[in-house]
Formats: C-alpha cells, structure tokens, sequence
C-alpha cells in the first residue's frame, strides 16, 4: 500500500513538473517574455529530448552502442514531410499523421537494420550503424522527390512558435511516457538483463534477438518522429542536417544524462540544445570550450576520487536519514 | 581496359593511405581494447607541424620529418596522460566519449591557430611518377606502400618478438593475469599509445607529401573513412587494417569513376553499404578474431 | 545519484533562467539603425562566413566615419550559424532579440531557405550577398546580391558553347553541396539543349581528399575542357592533382573559383594559368572603388578580399541606397523591423547602385540585374575577359 502511494506520489510530480513547464513556456512565449531566441530554442529542445531518450533506449537500456541515430532522425524526417508537403489534410491533422508516418517508416528502417545485423557486438555494431546512418544521408542525395542535396523546400509551417512548440510538447510527453512504461514494465526488465548479462538472461528464457529487435524498432520509431518536428519547424531539410555529427550529439545527451536514465537524458538534452546559445558570445571559443566541457564532464563523472565523495556523501545522508528516522520513532 | 587499370591503381594508391591510418587505429584497439576517435586528427595536427616546419620555417626536410614524428608522439602522451588515463577503469562508451570530446579540442584549437582556410604545402618529397607497363604510377604512391608494409612487418616483430611487445600482447589477452605476472598495464597501455601516435605522426607526413593540403577537418573525415577500413579488416588485426584500407579505396575509386551520372552524387555511400554487408555476412570483419563469450 | 540528479537540475534551471534573460537588451541608442547577418563562423563552411562578416564590417565602417545616412549611424551585429538550418533559426532569433531592424544574410543557401518562413512573417528588409539557391529568396522581401545558381550554370553553358566553341565538357562537382549541384544541374540542362555532349560526368563527396579516381575517368575522356562549378579552395587541391596526373584540360568555373590564386603559391599559380571562370568581381580591377576595397580589406586583414566580402560591402550599400530612397530620418531608427521593412522593400526595385561587383539593379523578384564579367587567370592576376 505504502509502495503504491509513492509511485502514485512520484508520478503526480512529474505530471505536475510537465505542465508547470509547458505552462512557464508558453506564458513566456504568449507574452515574448521569454527572449525569441530562446523560444525557437524550446523547439529544438523538444525533439532533441525525444532523440535522447529513444537512444537511451538504445544504448542505455539495451546496452548496445549505436552511432546511427542520425539515419532513423532522417528516414522519418524525409518521409513524414514529404508526406505533409503532398497532402491536404489540415495542418494539424497532417502533422500528426506526418509524424505516424515517419515515425513508422524510421521503425521499418530500425527493424531492417537491426534484424540484419544481430551477430555484431561491441564496437562492430557501433561502426554498422554509424555506416548505416551515412548510408542514409549520402542515398537521400539520388532518391527522387528528396530534393537532392539541395534539400527539401516548403516543408508547411504549424503556425507560430507557439503552435509548434505545443504539438512538439505533445509528442514530448508520449514519447516520455511510452517509452517510461516500457522500462518499468516486465519488457524494460528483461532489456536491461540483456545489458547486464546477455547470457544469464538467455538462460532464463529471454529471447535476445527479439528484444533487440524491438528495441531497436521502438528507437527508430521515436526517433523519426523527432525527425518530422525538426522538418516542420525549420521548414526545410538537407541530407547535411544529419551527418554522423548529429548521432554522436545525442549520444553525448545520453550519456551525460547517464544511461538508463531517462530524467537525466531529458535534462542533458535541454541543457546541450542551449550551450551553444549560451556560448555564442565567445564566438571562436565556443566549440573549443564545448569540447573541453565534454572531456571534463566525463573525467569528473568517472573520476576515483569524485566517485569516492559521491560515495561518502551517499552514506552520510543515509546516517543522517536513519538518525532522523530514530528521532521520529523515539 | 586501360582506364579500368587505371583506376584500379587509383584505389591501391588511396587504399594505402587508408591502411597506413588504420593500421594507428587498429593498434590502439588491439591493445588497450579503445577506439581512439582522435587519431585522424592527431594526423591534422601533425599535418600542420609539417605546414609549420616546412613551408613557414623552412627547415630541412628530414629534420622537420623528426620533429612531426616527435610532436604527435608528444601529444599522444599528453592525451593519454590528461584524458584517457584518468578513465582507465570507465566504461568503453566514456572513453569514448572522451576521445571524441579530444577530436573536437584538436579541431578547434587548429582551427584557432591556423584560421579555417586550408593550408597548402609546398612539394617537399620529390619523385616523379615511372612507367609501369604502359600505367603511370606516382612515386610518392610506391613510397606510402613501402611505409604501409614496412610498419606492418616491424609492429608484427616487435609484437611477437620483443619483451614490451610481448607484454602488450598479454594486456590485450587478459588485462588481470597480466598485471599478475608482472606486467605494468597501466604504462603498457601508455606506451601503446604513443607508439599509434608516432604511427599517425608518419601517416601525416605521408599524407602531407601525397596530398600537400590540410584543414582542420582533414583528420576527422579521413580518420572516419580509415576506421571503416579497420573495422572491414577486423579491428584488433594488423593485417587485416591493410586489407580493410585496399578495400575502401577501391571501392571509393570504383564508385567514383564507374556509377552512371545518376547514382554518381550518392558514390561515398557505396562503400558504407559494402561495410554493412561485409559485417553482417562476417561479424568481426574479414580478419577478425572470433570470440564466444564464456559464463 | 541522487544528489548528481539534482545538481544537474539545478544548473539546468540556472542555465535556463540565464538564457531566459540574458539578450534582452534593445537597441540602446537611438539614432542608429541596426543591421544583423548571420553566416558560418567556425566549422567547414567559416571562410565564407569569415569573408563576409569583414566585408560587411569594412562598408559599416566607412559609412559611419562618413557620418551615416542622413545622420543614421550603423550598427552591425554577426551571428554564427555553421551554415546549418537550426543553428541559422536560432542566430536570426538572438538577432531579433538585439533588436536587428535590417537583415543581411544568410551567407549559405540552406541556412538561408531555412528562414525563409521567419523572414517572411518579421516582414523586414532582407538581403543575403551570397545564398545563390533559387529557394533562399522566395520571401517577397528578399533581395540578393550574387547571382543564382540557374541563371549562372546557363550563362557559363552559352558562353562555353558560342564564345570558346567547345562541345564536349568533363564535369566535376561536389555532391554535397547545393551551390556546386544546383550549377551543375543547370548547366547540364543548358548544356544538352545546346547540343554539347558530356564525356565525363563526376561528383566527389565533401570529405574527399583524393580526386585521382575521377581524375582518371576525366582523363580517359575525350572532354575539350573541365567545368568545375566548385569553391576556389576545393579547386586548389583538384588542380593540384590534376597536374600530378599530366591532365592540361582548360579549367572553366563559376564565381566560387574567385579567390583560387589564394591557395596557390609559388609554383603552383602556374597550374591555374588560363583558368576561366564568371565573376562579379574581380580584386585586380583597375576601378578606383574596388582598389580602394582590396588596399581596405588587405591592411586590415592581411588577406585579398573574395567575392564574398566585396558581395557582403555591396550588400551593405545596397541597404543605404534604399535607406537614402526611402527618405529615412534620425526618427525612423526607432521603427520596428516590419515597419521600416515596409518602407524600404517597396524602394529596393527602384534603386540603381554602382558597387564592387558592378552597377545592379533589383526585380521585384529580389534577383540582381547587373552584367557579369567573365575572368581569366594571366601571369597569376584575375584579369577581365572581353
């Protein structure tokens, strides 16, 4: 009983934590309290968390490292806004219809590939799908009614900055949710079994290979709804926009934000969508500091000595709790 | 006929400075077990010790040859020391990580220092080109394969037959029995490391007197490109990064010249979809060594 | 963990709240107008963004020292957007935020086509030196300097065809970029209705070094001639090459090969000897205001100028001879952007400016009007071709 009310505790923060967001956001933007350059930002942020956490998926809960992200991003973009650019519908209806689609086209490219290629391990796989992604990139160039290199034109625009940030938002939350729901369901244990232990779980009866594919699937699927957000917002895409620089990103995402950690891949997400901007005034120095940013979040995170801390303070609070918990009882 | 000849010769010439990049990577990864993402631009940085030396300083060839080998193999230490040993017991995706958060820094610190125009650099290794049965065949091609073997049948002895190669070998079996045998792990790995920096060091070279133009995203296009070739090989096998090198550089030479018009613009995925197709039919590349995990 | 969670939540709430505020600063000073442009700054693309930043920053200054327009005093602001469409939308924002009433970018055609719609609906007076894609001025208020990728591959194919007589073309291009494969489709399209054959048809990926493979396919043709509609940089390293391989085909190009001799010293000038290619500007023009430009640009750069930085000044004087048209008074630099866009996109027709990259005027359709010189390379100076 007492287990359940935390779970339903939990869960009321995070449905609360969601709309006090949305609703912070979009008084901001109603009243351009919020700088523009920020909201256009709040944006990008949306489809960069969907692609953080649909690559955790991937990576941190499966374990498999995949450099490819950048392929299922523009199977679903190309497909999905070519759909919308060639339909009538309604915007609104359109853009979620766009979104299934692409979201399903990216999902049949993640089975494809995924099914193909399920004897790789380790760093084989990681060179598969990086191979994968710019395979993508380079035959969008020669496929008829992509644009070619020069890209993909009139792509429909969902109305103002508002609007678009809204129906982002929307598929913000779905994707949270899903993909929440899988990893704490029997699925998400049985993923993760395979991360720890591939053989141990196939001894007890998991089936890897379908687990993979699945995963991978349901990755691809999110990942290519991202791709139809960011087309509906800029309006326009180019092979350019997903080069090989745009998987390792969102892996910087998830692995900032820690693996097998979805709040965390949301927070890294939003905070590597606004570094740049908060860098811009340094101009030449921004990627520069970028980079040494990258290195020295992954030193602290791995460091012998700021784990100890982490380590001792972990204990402290558990002392300090515990005394409190006699205080309570005495 | 002789066009196709021709441009078979096109690819072996490419595919060998492909395999001379590989061969770097596929060290580091053979022994310490890390993609070190960086090396293609520790070959830009030591591109541009030879744009400094040579065109600016003007100093003698073979010298400024040394100090190229000497400069990377510096900062392959310095790297090692600052960012990969910190993280020795991390996992493989923070090192990672790590390496391309490196790849970015010598990016951008070129790009600080030498702007973002490419640098051209005056011939400074003369050969002309000879005749072969008709073909003309450029020397510095001959000279880039000679390099690429050699390396190749020097790390092989010094693998098998010397005590520090030995030692690597251990480490790259089994990091704990070795440590139980007396081995320093922990500097071996160190001291792999700078020699697939001295290796990038004369890859660099090479590739500044075949190409004679660097940018500052020379490296990590490249660098790429030689990676797929080693992992085409089976990363980990030294033969294997020859092989894996002379593939992709035929294939790129193939596609470019051969694709009609239409499927032209797509001719850098060609040989990605040979990758993929190649890994899955074999999963540890051509030369790969197989390995079942054990409970 | 916990406790990580946590403070990263809290410097992302830090960040948030310093992006929040942070560029919310107007326009501090009232009598200046200011005009923003955006253009890649660092990554692959820089060169352009670099050329046209310093462009730009040159004609600013010069009006300013002047005294300004009718006392409207010019400031300039540059953002970064590594010629990619995201990053563009959020450089044009932050622009917007510091109060930008004149927009003169984007340097890149994708950038540009990516704000488009943003251009479209702020309403403002728009104008790029360089985005050459037909696409990146389909907003009624835009307006471009350069000339677009269609017209320009046509006029190369008519003047290789009927002037020089050539009939047979080795092309190569690279794949990735829109400027090189718009020219190349347009070209060809031409080229075939003319009647001229292609004996060689390449491509080279943007990651290429090695250009043997094509070079070989282009050798082993019977071409009278390479059209290369490339940058000067890639160019460099393709001659290069092709001297290596003994190919001494004719080297034709369009306006991206201005700026080659920048790449090749010594020696290597040589190898561009003849090289012909279409150009709005020339840096060896023996005119007072392009010399003036080139000594400008040198002493303050140390680096010739490129037709993107004399693009990027006439840019700028395209915007002051609308500013003068218009009428505009110390009092309208308070207008907003679609306000003042209002006044000055309807006189842009009927402006004729006398610039760099010769004398233009502008369609309704936002495209230049203004004759183009064909260049050749001789004894290592760009000089007119008649």
């Amino acid at each position: 009983m007492k287990k359940l009310n935390s779970k339903l505790y939990r869960n009321l923060i995070m449905v609360a934590a969601a709309i006090a967001v949305y609703a912070f956001i979009a008084y901001g933007m109603n009243t351009n309290m919020l700088p523009r350059a920020t909201q256009t930002l709040a944006i990008k942020a949306c489809y960069n968390v969907i692609l953080a956490l649909s690559l955790n998926l991937i990576v941190g809960f499966l374990g498999e490292l995949s450099l490819g992200h950048a392929g299922f991003f523009a199977l679903g973009a190309y497909s999905g806004c070519i759909f919308s650019i060639n339909s009538s519908l309604p915007i609104e209806i359109r853009f979620f219809v766009a979104a299934l689609i692409g979201g399903t086209v990216a999902a049949v490219g993640g089975f494809l590939i995924s099914s193909s290629i399920l004897r790789l391990q380790g760093d084989y796989l990681a060179i598969v799908t990086l191979a994968f992604g710019e395979m993508i990139r380079s035959f969008i160039k020669i496929i008829p009614y992509t644009g070619g290199t020069s890209g993909l034109n009139g792509i429909p625009s969902l109305g103002s900055k508002f609007m678009t940030f809204s129906y982002s938002y929307v598929f913000v939350i779905i994707t949270v949710l899903v993909i929440r729901n899988i990893v704490t369901s029997r699925h998400g244990r049985a993923i993760t079994s395979i991360r720890d232990n591939a053989i141990a779980a196939e001894s007890v009866g998991i089936n890897i290979k379908a687990f993979k594919i699945k995963v991978f699937t349901v990755g691809a699927f999110f990942a290519g709804i991202a791709g139809v957000i960011l087309g509906h917002y800029i309006n326009f895409i180019e092979p350019a926009n997903f080069s090989y620089n745009v998987s390792i990103e969102v892996l910087v995402m998830v692995v900032l934000g820690g693996m097998g950690n979805l709040l965390g891949s949301i927070i890294a997400a939003v905070i590597i969508t606004f570094l740049p901007e908060i860098l811009r005034g340094f101009d030449k120095y921004r990627l520069l500091i970028y980079a040494i940013a990258l290195i020295l979040m992954m030193l602290a995170g791995n460091s012998p000595k700021i784990i100890e801390l982490r380590a001792k303070a972990k204990v402290k609070i558990m002392m300090l709790r515990r005394k409190a918990l006699a205080r309570k009882g005495a | 006929m002789q066009q196709l000849v021709m441009t078979l010769i096109d690819g072996i010439n490419l595919g060998s400075v492909y395999a001379l990049v590989a061969l770097g990577y596929t060290m580091v990864y053979g022994i310490a077990k890390m993609l070190n993402f960086a090396h293609g631009d520790i070959i830009m940085v030591g591109a541009y010790t030879i744009v400094v030396f040579i065109s600016r300083l003007a100093i003698s060839v073979p010298l400024a040859m040394f100090l190229c080998v000497a400069f990377c193999a510096g900062l392959g230490f310095v790297v090692e020391k600052l960012a990969y040993k910190p993280l020795r017991h991390a996992t493989p995706l923070s090192v990672l990580i790590t390496a391309i958060g490196v790849s970015y820094l010598l990016q951008n610190l070129a790009l600080l220092f030498f702007g973002t125009n490419r640098q051209f650099i005056v011939k400074f290794i003369n050969v002309g080109s000879f005749d072969l049965f008709g073909v003309s065949v450029s020397g510095i091609s001959v000279i880039i394969w000679v390099t690429t073997i050699v390396i190749m049948l020097g790390l092989y002895i010094f693998i098998k037959k010397t005590l520090l190669g030995r030692a690597m070998l251990a480490v790259s079996e089994d990091k704990g029995t070795a440590q139980l045998m007396g081995i320093n792990v922990n500097r071996t790995i160190s001291i792999t490391f700078i020699i697939g920096s001295a290796l990038a060091g004369i890859a660099s070279i090479l590739y500044s007197a075949k190409y004679l133009n660097v940018d500052p995203y020379t490296g990590s296009l490249f660098g790429i490109k030689a990676f797929a070739a080693a992992v085409f090989g089976g990363i980990g096998s030294i033969p294997g990064a020859m092989i894996g090198g002379l593939m992709i550089g035929l294939i790129e030479a193939l596609t470019a010249s051969y694709l009609p018009f239409n499927l032209n613009a797509a001719s850098d995925g060609f040989a990605f979809v040979i990758l993929i197709i190649m890994l899955v039919l074999k999963p540890t590349g051509l030369l790969g060594k197989n390995y079942t995990e054990k409970v | 963990m916990k406790m990580a969670k946590r403070l990263l939540a809290l410097t992302f709430a830090l960040l948030f709240l310093a992006v929040g505020f942070a560029g919310c600063k107007k326009n501090d000073t009232a009598d200046q107008l200011v005009i923003g442009g955006t253009g890649p700054l660092t990554g692959e693309a820089s060169t352009y963004g670099t050329s046209v930043k310093r462009g730009a920053q040159i004609a600013i200054d010069e009006i300013n020292e002047a005294g300004g327009i009718n006392g409207i005093k010019l400031k300039f602001i540059f953002e970064d957007d590594e010629a990619d469409g995201t990053k563009a939308k959020a450089a044009f924002e932050k622009l917007m935020d510091n109060g930008m009433q004149i927009f003169m970018g984007t340097v890149t055609s994708g950038a540009g086509v990516a704000l488009n719609d943003a251009i479209k609906n702020e309403g403002l007076l728009h104008v790029t030196p360089s985005a050459s894609q037909i696409e990146a001025i389909i907003s009624p208020n835009s307006f471009r300097i350069c000339f677009n990728d269609v017209d320009q591959g046509k006029a190369m194919a008519e003047y290789i065809y009927e002037k020089l007589g050539f009939t047979k073309a080795a092309i190569l291009y690279n794949q990735d970029d829109s400027y090189s494969s718009g020219l190349y489709e347009a070209f060809k399209a031409r080229w075939n209705e003319l009647g001229g054959t292609i004996s060689a048809d390449t491509s080279f990926p943007k990651s290429a070094t090695d250009f043997n493979a094509q070079l070989t396919k282009i050798a082993g043709s019977d071409a009278e001639f390479l059209f290369m509609p490339i940058y000067a940089e890639k160019a460099a390293q393709i001659v290069i090459a092709a001297n290596s391989k003994n190919i001494n085909l004719p080297v034709i190009g369009c306006d991206g090969l201005d700026g080659i001799l920048n790449y090749l010293q010594g020696d290597n000038a040589k190898l561009v000897e003849g090289l012909i290619y279409y150009t709005p500007f020339i840096a060896s023009d023996p005119s007072e205001n392009v010399k003036t430009f080139v000594a400008k640009y040198k002493d303050k750069y140390n680096i010739e100028p490129d037709q993107f930085a004399a693009d990027a000044y006439d840019a700028i004087y395209v915007i002051k001879a609308a500013i003068e048209k218009a009428g505009l008074t110390v009092e309208d630099t308070k207008l907003t952007a679609k306000a003042l866009g209002e006044k000055l996109v309807p006189v842009m027709t009927q402006i004729e400016v006398d610039g760099l990259t010769g004398k233009m005027t502008f369609s309704e359709s936002g495209e230049p009007t203004k004759s183009a010189k064909v260049a050749e390379i001789k004894d290592g100076k760009y000089v007119a071709k008649e």
